[in-house]
C-alpha cells in the first residue's frame, strides 16, 4: 500500500470518529450548545482545553521555532503555558461562578453596560478570526501534503468536517470530539520523538534526553547532546543553540504571551464545562497537564531534528567533506517536492555544503575550501515536525498519524474559536442587545446559523487570507492581554471599578495596542501603509509590536483605574455581584440559566 | 450581610495564597529562565547552565506543581471559611 493510501485511510478513520462522537454528543438546549450542559469532568475538560489550545502552530510549528533559535525562544515555551498560572488563578474559577455562557456576557453584566458588552464582543471576534483563519490555512496545508489533494480542497474539506460536528453539537460536541483530537495528536507527536530520542541518546522519554550524553554510534558519542549540537553548529557559523541575547525584550515577550493566553476566550470558555468551581481550579491543572506532554516534548524534538540534518549535512563531520548529491536520504527527496527542503550545488562539486553563510568568518573559510554560499538553499522550519518520521526510519503508519495529528490540531482550535466566535454573535449580540425576547428555541437555532456563518466566514478567509492573518501573535495575543485580560481581572477584583472605567480602558488598550501595530504593519496591515519601517531602530522604547501586549495592558489598567475614581462607584447590586463571584458557595444554582 | 466579615478573611487568605504563587510563578520564568541566568551559570545540567534547563523545562514543570497546590489549598480554604459548594 502506498503511503498516500494509508494517510487517507487513517485520517479518514479519525474523521469517522469525530462524525461517531458528534451524532452521540447532539446539544438539545442552548446550556448544552454553549457550556456542555456543564456536565464536564474536570479531567476530560483539561484534554479538551489542551487539543482546543494546541493548535497547527503548536504541533507543527513550534519545534522548529525553538530548534532554529534555540534558546532564545524559549519564549513560546514559557509563555504558552505560563498564561495558565494566571488564568487558574485570576480568572477561570471566578467567571465559572458567574455562571454564564460567554465572557463578554460577563463584562456586560459586571460593568451594567451594552457598551462594554460590544467593545468586549468587537476584541472578541478580532482575536478570534485573527486565530482561526491561521487553523483553516493549517488544515489545508496538512491536507494537501500529505492527502495529494490541493490546498483549497483541503480547505474545504476541513471546513465541511467542523461544520458537522460543530453545528449539530455545539460546545458539547466539540468537547468530546477535542478530548478524540488530543489522543490522536499527542500521539503522533510523542511516537517519532520517543524513536529520535532513543537512537540519539538511549533515552526513551525526549525531555531527558535532551539534558543526556549522546550515544554509542551518534556523532559526539559520550558528550552532551546540547555540547554537540552547540559545537556543530558554532563550527558551520550559526549562533550557539544554548545562548542568546537581550534578556529584557525575551521577558516582555514572555509576558506578552502570557497574560495574552490567559485573556484567550476561546480558552477561558471551556472552564464554563465543569460542574463546580473546585473543578475549575482542578481542571486547568489537569488542562497544563496534558499541554505539557507536548510542550516538554518539543524542544526536544526541535534540538534533536536540527542535530539530526546537521550530521546529514556533514557526515565525515564539520571538517570532513560535506554530503554527496547521490548520498542524501530519501526523504530529501520527498520533501524537495513540497518546498520545504531545497538544495542547489552552486559550486558544482556534487557535494551540498550546508553553513551560514552571512557570517563573516565562514565567508573567509568558504573561499579557502571552493564553497559558494549556502547550498541547503530552502530550509522550512515546519520539516522538522512534519519529516520527524522519515528522518527516524519510522514506518508508513506513523507518517500517517503525523498527517492525522496535524489535521486534529487544526481542527480542535478552529472548532474551539468558532464557538467563541457564534456565542458572542448568537448570545451577546442577539440575545442581549438586538433581541432579549428571544425564546430558547429560537436562541438554540440562532446559534447554529451563527455557527454556520462563522465557519463559512473561516473558509472564505482561510482562501483569500487578508494581510491580519499572518499576525496571529501580535494582534491576536496582543489584543487579548491588553484589552480582555485587565477588564476581566479588574472586573473580579476590584468591587470599584465601574462601568465607565472599564469600558475606556478596553478601548485604550484596544485603540493603543492597535495604533502601534498598524504604525509598523501598515494600517489595517496593508503593506506599503506603515507609516514607520517595521526595524529595531523605529520601535518606541526598542519595543517590538509582537510584544506590545503588557504596554496596552498597561494602558488599560491605569484609564481604567483614573476613570472609575472621577466617576461614580458601581450600584449596590453589582458590588454585591463582585461578592457572590468571589465565593464559590452557590456555583449550582448558578447553573440554570 | 452577617457573613461579610468572614468572607473579608476569606479574600484576605486567596489573595495571600495567589500572591505567593504568582512570586514564584514569575521568579522561575522571568527570573531563573530569563534575567537572573548568568547568575546561575555556574549551575551545570545536561551539557548547559540551570536557566537554559528553567527556560524550557524547568517552568512549565514548576507551573504544573503552582497550579495544582493552588487548587488544593484554596479548596481548603473554601472549607475552613465555609463558603465551599454544597
Amino acid at each position: 500500500m502506498d503511503q498516500t493510501t494509508l494517510n487517507i485511510i487513517v485520517v479518514g478513520l479519525s474523521f469517522a470518529l469525530y462524525f461517531g462522537i458528534a451524532i452521540w454528543a447532539r446539544a438539545g438546549s442552548t446550556s448544552e450548545f454553549y457550556a456542555a450542559g456543564r456536565g464536564v469532568n474536570p479531567v476530560v475538560n483539561g484534554m479538551a482545553t489542551a487539543a482546543d489550545w494546541m493548535s497547527a502552530a503548536s504541533f507543527i510549528s513550534m519545534a522548529g521555532l525553538i530548534a532554529f533559535v534555540g534558546y532564545q525562544n524559549s519564549t513560546f515555551l514559557m509563555g504558552w503555558t505560563g498564561g495558565y498560572v494566571l488564568m487558574a488563578m485570576l480568572l477561570a474559577p471566578y467567571l465559572r461562578k458567574f455562571g454564564k455562557f460567554t465572557v463578554p456576557e460577563f463584562i456586560g453584566d459586571r460593568y451594567y453596560s451594552n457598551t462594554a458588552r460590544v467593545v468586549a464582543v468587537i476584541s472578541l471576534i478580532i482575536i478570534s478570526v485573527t486565530y482561526v483563519i491561521g487553523q483553516m490555512t493549517g488544515a489545508g496545508v496538512a491536507f494537501s501534503r500529505f492527502l495529494e489533494v490541493s490546498s483549497t480542497n483541503g480547505l474545504l474539506i476541513a471546513s465541511a468536517v467542523v461544520f458537522v460536528y460543530a453545528v449539530l453539537g455545539g460546545m458539547k460536541g466539540i468537547t468530546y470530539t477535542q478530548v478524540a483530537q488530543y489522543c490522536v495528536l499527542i500521539v503522533a507527536y510523542t511516537i517519532p520523538a520517543i524513536f529520535i530520542s532513543l537512537q540519539l541518546t538511549g533515552n526513551p522519554i525526549p525531555g531527558l534526553g535532551l539534558f543526556s550524553d549522546m550515544s554509542a554510534g551518534n556523532t559526539g558519542q559520550g558528550t552532551p547532546l546540547l555540547v554537540t549540537l552547540d559545537g556543530l553548529l558554532t563550527d558551520l557559523g550559526f549562533s550557539a543553540y544554548t545562548t542568546g541575547s537581550s534578556p529584557w525584550l525575551m521577558a516582555l515577550f514572555t509576558l506578552s504571551l502570557m497574560i495574552g493566553t490567559a485573556g484567550l476566550p476561546h480558552v477561558i470558555i471551556r472552564f464554563f464545562t465543569v460542574p463546580k468551581v473546585a473543578d475549575a481550579r482542578w481542571s486547568a491543572g489537569w488542562a497544563l497537564v496534558f499541554i505539557a506532554l507536548l510542550y516538554l516534548t518539543a524542544p526536544a524534538v526541535g534540538a534533536m531534528a536540527r542535530l539530526n540534518i546537521t550530521t546529514t549535512m556533514w557526515p565525515e563531520g564539520v571538517q570532513g567533506e560535506a554530503v554527496a548529491v547521490e548520498d542524501l536520504p530519501n526523504w530529501f527527496e520527498t520533501w524537495q517536492v513540497t518546498g520545504l527542503l531545497g538544495v542547489e550545488d552552486k559550486n558544482g562539486d556534487g557535494r551540498i555544503q550546508y553553513y551560514n553563510d552571512s557570517s563573516e568568518e565562514m565567508q573567509a573559510l568558504a573561499a579557502e575550501r571552493g564553497w559558494e554560499g549556502n547550498e541547503l538553499v530552502t530550509f522550512n522550519r515546519d520539516i522538522l515536525v512534519l519529516a520527524n518520521p522519515e528522518i527516524a526510519q519510522l514506518p508508513g503508519w506513523v507518517i500517517a498519524l503525523i498527517a492525522a495529528g496535524g489535521i486534529a490540531a487544526a481542527l480542535s482550535t478552529a472548532a474551539g474559536l468558532l464557538l467563541a466566535i457564534s456565542s458572542a454573535i448568537s448570545h451577546d449580540l442577539i440575545k442581549s442587545v438586538i433581541n432579549p425576547g428571544i425564546s430558547e428555541k429560537g436562541e438554540l437555532v440562532a446559534a447554529r446559523i451563527s455557527m454556520a456563518g462563522a465557519i463559512v466566514l473561516a473558509t472564505w478567509l482561510g482562501l483569500n487570507p487578508p494581510g491580519f492573518a499572518a499576525q496571529t501573535v501580535a494582534l491576536a495575543f496582543g489584543l487579548a492581554a491588553a484589552s480582555l485580560f485587565p477588564t476581566l481581572m479588574m472586573g473580579i477584583f476590584s468591587k470599584r471599578m465601574n462601568s465607565a472605567g472599564a469600558t475606556a480602558g478596553m478601548l485604550a488598550g484596544l485603540i493603543l495596542t492597535c495604533l502601534y501595530l498598524f504604525t509598523y504593519l501598515g494600517w489595517f496591515f496593508i503593506p506599503g501603509t506603515n507609516m514607520l519601517e517595521n526595524t529595531a531602530s523605529n520601535y518606541l522604547f526598542g519595543i517590538p509590536p509582537t510584544h506590545f501586549g503588557p504596554i496596552g495592558a498597561v494602558a488599560n489598567f491605569l484609564v481604567a483605574y483614573l476613570v472609575s475614581r472621577v466617576t461614580a462607584e458601581p450600584p449596590q447590586h453589582i458590588q454585591e455581584l463582585v461578592e457572590s463571584v468571589r465565593i464559590p458557595r452557590g456555583a449550582g444554582a448558578a447553573t440554570d440559566h | 450581610m452577617a457573613e461579610k466579615p468572614n468572607n473579608n478573611a476569606y479574600w484576605a487568605a486567596n489573595i495571600r495564597l495567589v500572591t505567593i504563587c504568582l512570586v514564584i510563578w514569575a521568579l522561575v520564568s522571568y527570573g531563573f529562565a530569563i534575567l537572573l541566568r548568568p547568575m546561575l551559570s555556574g549551575i551545570a545540567v545536561g551539557g548547559t547552565d540551570l536557566g537554559f534547563w528553567f527556560a524550557q523545562q524547568g517552568s512549565i514543570l514548576v507551573f504544573l506543581v503552582l497550579i495544582f497546590f493552588y487548587a488544593w489549598r484554596m479548596n481548603k480554604i473554601d472549607k475552613e471559611h465555609g463558603v465551599e459548594e454544597e
